[in-house]
C-alpha cells in the first residue's frame, strides 16, 4: 500500500491566508490543489512535506476570462474546464489539443493548471503549452506579486520560480492578432505521458510570421524552449520548407534520454516531425483567423 | 483530525489521519468495500467514486479534502432491490468477468449518463478511458452503458 508520510493538514480560506500559512509553516509546507502530481510523489515518498495547505476552497482562483488584452486563467482552474473553455478554444486552440490527451477525463476533473505548472515535470504538456503561448505567470508571496515569463519560470527539473513562501495565482496569455496554435503529442497508449510532444504558436501579420513560440515536452530534463527555431521563423513567410527547418532544429536542440518509451534517435526524430506538424497546423489556424477577421 | 462528509446521502463524521486516502476511509473506516482499491497510482479507475457528482479517483484524494463534500459510491446505485440501469446494463450485456474494475466502471458510467443521457460510442469510450478492464476488452462495457442510456430514455418517456 502506498501511503504518504505523516503531515499536518489545513485548509486555506483565502489567498492571503494560504500565503500567510506558507510563511508561518516554513519551507516544509506545500500547497495542495488537485493533488494529482503531489499525492503520487508523496505516496512514493519522493516528497514528504510536513504540512499541506489545501486551496481547493479558493473558488476565486478558478476562472478563465478575458481582461486587459489577455486571457487570464486562475491557478485552480481544472483540466476539464480548460478543455471546455470556449474562450481558450477561440484564441489558443493548443489548450484543447493538449487537454484531450492529458491523462484521462477522471483525472482531468481534479488536476489544475497551477499544479501542473508548479510540478514542472518535463514530460507534462501544459508547461510546453504555456511556454509556446508566451504565457506570463503571476506569483504571489508575502512580499507582494511578481509576473514572470515561462523561460524565467522554468528554473530546472521540477523547479520553478515559485519560492517556498509563494503561491502561483494566475496564468496570463497576451492576446495578439493573427494567432494560431497547436499541440502535437505521441504517446504509447491513451492517457499516457508523452514519448514526445510539441506545442507551437504563430502570430502571422500580413503574410509574415511576427512572432513564434515553440516548446517541447518529454525530450529534455526540463521543458525545452526552442528559441533558435523561434528566431528562425520570425520575419519570414510561413512555408513547409521553413517548418521542416524548424523541425530539424527541434531534433538537434532537444536532449531526450532513452527509456521504455524509446531510444534517443527515435525521440529526436519524433520531436522534429511533431514540430513540423504543430507549426503547419498553427499556421493553418492563424490564416483561418485572419480570413474570419 | 475529524472528517465530516456526506456519503451516499448520509452524513458521516470520523477521526482520520490527514494522510488517509479517501479509498481507505471508505473501505476501512466506513466498511464500504464496494469501492475497489486497485493500482494506487490513479491509472486503473477501480476506485472511482463521485465527488459532488463528478467522477474522481479516490486513491488520489485525501479523505480530509472531502470534508463538507458529497461522496457517492457504488453501494448507492441499487435502491430497495432495484438495480440502477447501469448495473442492469452490465448484467444484460455481460459486461464483467472478474468484476474488479466494475465499481469504478459503474460510477464512471453513472456520471457520464447524468451529464450526457445519450452518449455516442466514442463518448462512452472516452469517458471510461481512465478505467482499465483486463477481462472483457471493453466492447460489452460500452454496450452495457448504451443499454442503460436506452432504458433510461425509455423509462423517462414512459413516465
Amino acid at each position: 500500500m502506498q501511503t504518504p508520510a505523516p503531515f499536518e493538514y489545513e485548509r486555506a480560506t483565502s489567498v492571503d491566508g494560504a500565503i500567510a500559512a506558507l510563511e508561518r509553516l516554513g519551507p516544509e509546507a506545500r500547497i495542495i490543489a488537485g493533488g494529482h502530481s503531489l499525492l503520487p510523489m508523496m505516496k512514493l515518498r519522493l516528497a514528504s512535506p510536513e504540512h499541506l495547505i489545501d486551496i481547493n476552497d479558493l473558488a476565486e482562483l478558478a476562472y478563465v476570462r478575458e481582461q486587459d488584452g489577455e486571457i487570464r486563467i486562475g491557478a485552480l482552474t481544472r483540466h476539464v474546464d480548460l478543455l471546455k473553455s470556449e474562450l481558450l478554444a477561440r484564441h489558443f486552440p493548443l489548450f484543447a489539443d493538449a487537454e484531450t490527451v492529458i491523462a484521462d477525463p477522471v483525472v482531468r476533473n481534479r488536476g489544475t493548471i497551477g499544479g501542473s505548472l508548479c510540478q514542472a515535470d518535463a514530460a507534462e504538456d501544459l508547461s510546453a503549452v504555456c511556454s509556446a503561448a508566451k504565457a506570463q505567470v503571476v506569483i504571489r508571496g508575502a512580499g507582494g506579486e511578481r509576473v514572470v515569463g515561462m523561460e524565467e519560470f522554468h528554473v530546472g527539473p521540477y523547479m520553478t520560480a515559485v519560492g517556498a513562501g509563494d503561491l502561483l495565482t494566475e496564468v496570463r496569455l497576451p492576446l495578439r492578432s493573427g494567432a494560431g496554435s497547436a499541440h502535437e503529442k505521441v504517446e504509447r497508449r491513451a492517457g499516457d505521458w508523452a514519448i514526445a510532444a510539441v506545442s507551437a504558436a504563430l502570430w502571422i501579420d500580413g503574410g509574415t510570421i511576427a512572432d513564434a513560440g515553440i516548446a517541447l515536452s518529454a525530450v529534455g530534463v526540463t521543458t525545452v524552449h526552442l528559441t533558435r527555431a523561434e528566431e528562425l521563423l520570425r520575419g519570414k513567410a510561413p512555408s513547409e520548407e521553413l517548418f521542416a527547418q524548424a523541425g530539424e532544429i527541434a531534433s538537434e536542440d532537444c536532449s531526450p534520454s532513452a527509456d521504455g518509451r524509446g531510444p534517443v534517435d527515435y525521440k529526436r526524430h519524433l520531436a522534429g516531425v511533431l514540430t513540423h506538424r504543430a507549426l503547419r497546423r498553427s499556421a493553418a489556424r492563424a490564416l483561418e483567423q485572419e480570413g474570419a477577421a | 483530525m475529524n472528517v465530516s462528509m456526506t456519503v451516499n446521502g448520509e452524513p458521516v463524521s470520523h477521526e482520520a489521519e490527514p494522510r488517509q486516502l479517501l479509498v481507505h476511509f471508505l473501505r476501512e473506516t466506513l466498511e464500504l468495500t464496494g469501492t475497489h482499491w486497485g493500482c494506487d497510482t490513479s491509472n486503473c479507475g477501480a476506485c472511482v467514486v463521485l465527488m459532488d457528482g463528478q467522477p474522481v479517483k479516490s486513491c488520489t484524494i485525501l479523505a480530509a479534502m472531502c470534508e463538507g463534500h458529497e461522496i457517492r459510491t457504488v453501494e448507492s446505485l441499487e435502491v430497495d432491490g432495484v438495480l440502477d440501469p447501469v448495473q442492469q446494463g452490465f448484467y444484460e450485456r455481460h459486461a464483467l468477468q472478474c468484476g474488479f474494475c466494475t465499481p469504478g466502471m459503474l460510477m464512471t458510467a453513472r456520471a457520464l449518463l447524468d451529464e450526457n443521457p445519450d452518449p455516442s460510442e466514442h463518448e462512452i469510450r472516452t469517458a471510461i478511458s481512465g478505467a482499465i478492464c483486463r477481462c472483457t476488452g471493453y466492447k460489452n462495457i460500452v454496450s452495457a452503458v448504451r443499454w442503460a442510456a436506452d432504458h433510461e430514455a425509455a423509462a423517462k418517456q414512459g413516465a
